[in-house]
């Protein structure tokens, strides 16, 4: 029952301290985790914003470039010169010296016929564009940059072609680039082990031959970006794994830069931050365990010897409070009866008198009337002796207090109780401690509860055993400790807690009155001690008593 | 037998102050009894007794007052405080305000008449040496 009750409160304080100290420490560890991921991962969207726009405008300058050489040349040369393929040539070996990546170059008429073409593949010249998309694509809009394709060359290149007007005419300068080019641009946007680049036409069709993500023309295995016109970064989960997304278009070509990139190559300093702030949490719970468990340990312990301690001073206080009130009712019963008992001995004194007068003693029954007077006036003294036994129990005397040196007390009750115990076969050990301080109290009565205590022992034991006499200063409460421990039958459960109480005797009727442990009881209370008793059933019995030293 | 000497037994129980005179009478002793502190007070102011015998518990005037009284009347005149009950406190009072002693009921005749001797032989000697 107490038992439960303990494991229960220890439960409930274990359990209310864990939780005061681990849930601040979860929300702590779990905030600043969280604000420390945010904030690092906005830092890598910025990061990846930054390069991708970076990529964009190399790229855009790229075709900015190209453009105005070929508008330059289209615009400061009459399509007489132009059409005629050494002047081109000329001017196609000065573009080349600026930029290997011109392939070739020609001169288009308005019927899609070539005029003029230098390059590697004289064959094209025979080739009518006439009904080509770029061909319309280009009369309208003024300026042409073609999606990469392999085209009769068999390498991915692309074509920028312009037009200009001269008169009436309409011509167009094409030219033909390779994408080589572009693909060391994206391909420098290729970050770490699983970084990925490419670019995408509005079409969704791979630009450029990525990493990973799929072949040159086809379509990418990504989400599809073709219709992106603003800068957008993303976190996108892809077969399982997150990945992070930038695309931007670039304006000339209308084509779209995408960058891929693994976020935990780019995370790893997260993750390292993430698994150091796991251990120094797995840590301090450990800590907040351990502590909470031997914090709760010793306040159990202090609080179990508390209740201990609160119980046994209950235990005494309801044990004095008994006393009280069995002495008065002691007293109250002494004093009924002790005079009517005055009179009945007066009334047999007065018998006894009077049959010692002469008439009288002629009597025959007179040795009978002898008889019965004197029997009546052996259970008067008998009565008188239990009336004033209790009377001595209940009176409220002020002891008289002098220097007493209990080992000598002791001693000459010992000596007093020699003869008997030597008669019965007792020994009688003493272990004094010499120094033992002198106290303030009553010799006499000191000796009465050692001479009752002792002498319970001897009846306890009744012949044959040892009796163990001990005395020890505790200077904790400047008190004295008086053992005295007899190896006789002990006391059994349903006793021990009535021996203090008046006329609880173990004894004949007759030969105990029941008395002399309760006086004890009084009078050590009244000195400002205190007596409690330990058996062990069949081991023996030891009364410990504690006197005040009083300086 | 020592010599005779006037004795006053005051006690409210009849029974037994009446038993106590007859049986100290047959002891050759002048004994007279009152069933009062007043009437024992009264008995003193007609005649002058040697050794009062005194209960403390009695209605009226209580053993202690009447001892306090006697004790302002005939100083000389010896008390010995008779006890039913527990009051030792009460025995120790009447001392202190000049019984010669205590005794606790029952009580045993020849003690009674042993420490009624000594009364009478202290205020013999008082009573010589004024």
């Amino acid at each position: 029952m107490e038992e439960k009750y303990y494991k229960k409160l220890w439960w409930k304080i274990v359990f209310t301290t864990l939780g005061f100290s681990l849930i601040p420490l979860f929300a702590l560890g779990i905030t600043i985790y969280y604000q420390f991921s945010v904030s690092y991962t906005a830092k890598i969207i910025e990061n990846l914003k930054t390069l991708v726009e970076n990529r964009r405008s190399s790229m855009d300058l790229f075709f900015d470039e190209r453009v105005s050489q070929l508008v330059t040349v289209a615009n400061t040369h009459t399509l007489k010169q132009l059409g005629e393929e050494t002047y081109l040539n000329k001017i196609f070996k000065t573009m080349q010296t600026r930029s290997q990546s011109f392939i070739d170059i020609g001169i288009i008429d308005q019927e899609g016929n070539h005029l003029a073409y230098i390059g590697p593949y004289p064959d094209l010249k025979e080739v009518n564009y006439k009904n080509e998309d770029w061909f319309e694509s280009v009369l309208s809009k003024g300026v042409y940059i073609s999606d990469v394709f392999m085209g009769f060359r068999k390498f991915p290149h692309f074509i920028i072609a312009v037009m200009s007007r001269e008169g009436g005419k309409t011509w167009i300068l094409r030219a033909t680039i390779n994408s080589d080019i572009i693909e060391n641009v994206v391909r420098a946007a290729q970050i770490g082990k699983k970084g990925d680049a490419f670019i995408i036409n509005k079409r969704n069709i791979l630009q450029t031959a990525p990493r990973f993500s799929g072949e040159l023309f086809g379509h990418p295995q990504t989400p599809d970006f073709s219709k992106t016109v603003e800068t957008l970064v993303e976190e996108i989960v892809l077969d399982g794994e997150n990945n992070f997304f930038a695309a931007t278009e670039i304006s000339n070509a209308k084509w779209i830069l995408v960058i891929k990139e693994d976020p935990k190559e780019q995370l790893t300093p997260l993750l390292k931050a993430r698994y150091i702030a796991v251990i120094l949490f797995l840590a301090g719970i450990l800590i907040i365990v351990i502590g909470t468990l031997l914090t709760t340990r010793s306040m159990m312990n202090k609080l179990i010897r508390i209740d201990r301690e609160k119980a046994v001073s209950e235990d005494m206080v309801i044990q004095s409070s008994k006393m009280a009130a069995l002495g008065k009712m002691a007293a109250g019963i002494a004093h009924e009866i002790n005079n009517p008992l005055a009179v009945i001995g007066e009334k047999a004194g007065w018998i006894k008198d009077l049959l010692a007068e002469e008439d009288v003693a002629k009597s025959k029954n007179l040795k009978e009337f002898e008889d019965a007077v004197r029997k009546i006036e052996y259970h008067v003294e008998r009565t008188k002796k239990v009336t004033h036994r209790l009377l001595g129990f209940a009176r409220r005397m002020e002891p008289t207090l002098e220097r007493v040196d209990v080992n000598k007390t002791l001693n000459d009750t010992v000596d007093f109780l020699e003869n008997e115990s030597k008669y019965r076969n007792i020994d009688i050990q003493v272990d004094f401690q010499p120094d033992l301080p002198k106290i303030m109290s009553d010799s006499s009565q000191l000796q009465q509860i050692f001479l009752n205590i002792i002498n319970n022992a001897i009846d306890a034991i009744d012949k044959g055993g040892e009796i163990r006499i001990k005395t020890t200063h505790v200077p904790k409460n400047n008190e004295i400790m008086i053992e005295v421990t007899d190896n006789g039958p002990g006391i059994s459960k349903e006793n021990i807690n009535k021996i203090f109480d008046p006329f609880f005797t173990t004894k004949e009727v007759g030969k105990g009155t029941g008395l002399g442990l309760s006086i004890v009881y009084s009078i050590i209370e009244k000195l400002g001690g205190r007596i409690m008793v330990a058996s062990e059933f069949g081991q023996g019995t030891t009364f410990t008593i504690y006197l005040p030293v009083k300086e | 037998m020592a010599e005779e000497f006037n004795v006053l037994v005051v006690d409210d129980e009849d029974d037994f102050r009446e038993t106590l005179v007859k049986r100290l009478k047959i002891r050759s002793l002048n004994v007279w009894g009152a069933a009062s502190g007043q009437k024992a007070l009264d008995l003193m102011d007609e005649m002058v007794f040697d050794v009062v015998v005194l209960d403390v518990k009695m209605p009226g005037l209580d053993g202690i007052e009447t001892l306090r009284e006697m004790k302002k009347k005939k100083p000389l005149t010896e008390v010995i405080l008779l006890t039913g009950h527990a009051s030792i406190e009460s025995g120790i009072e009447g001392i202190k305000l000049g019984a010669f002693d205590y005794m606790m009921k029952p009580v045993n005749i020849d003690e009674l008449l042993d420490k009624m001797r000594q009364a009478f032989e202290r205020k013999v000697i008082h009573e010589e040496q004024p």
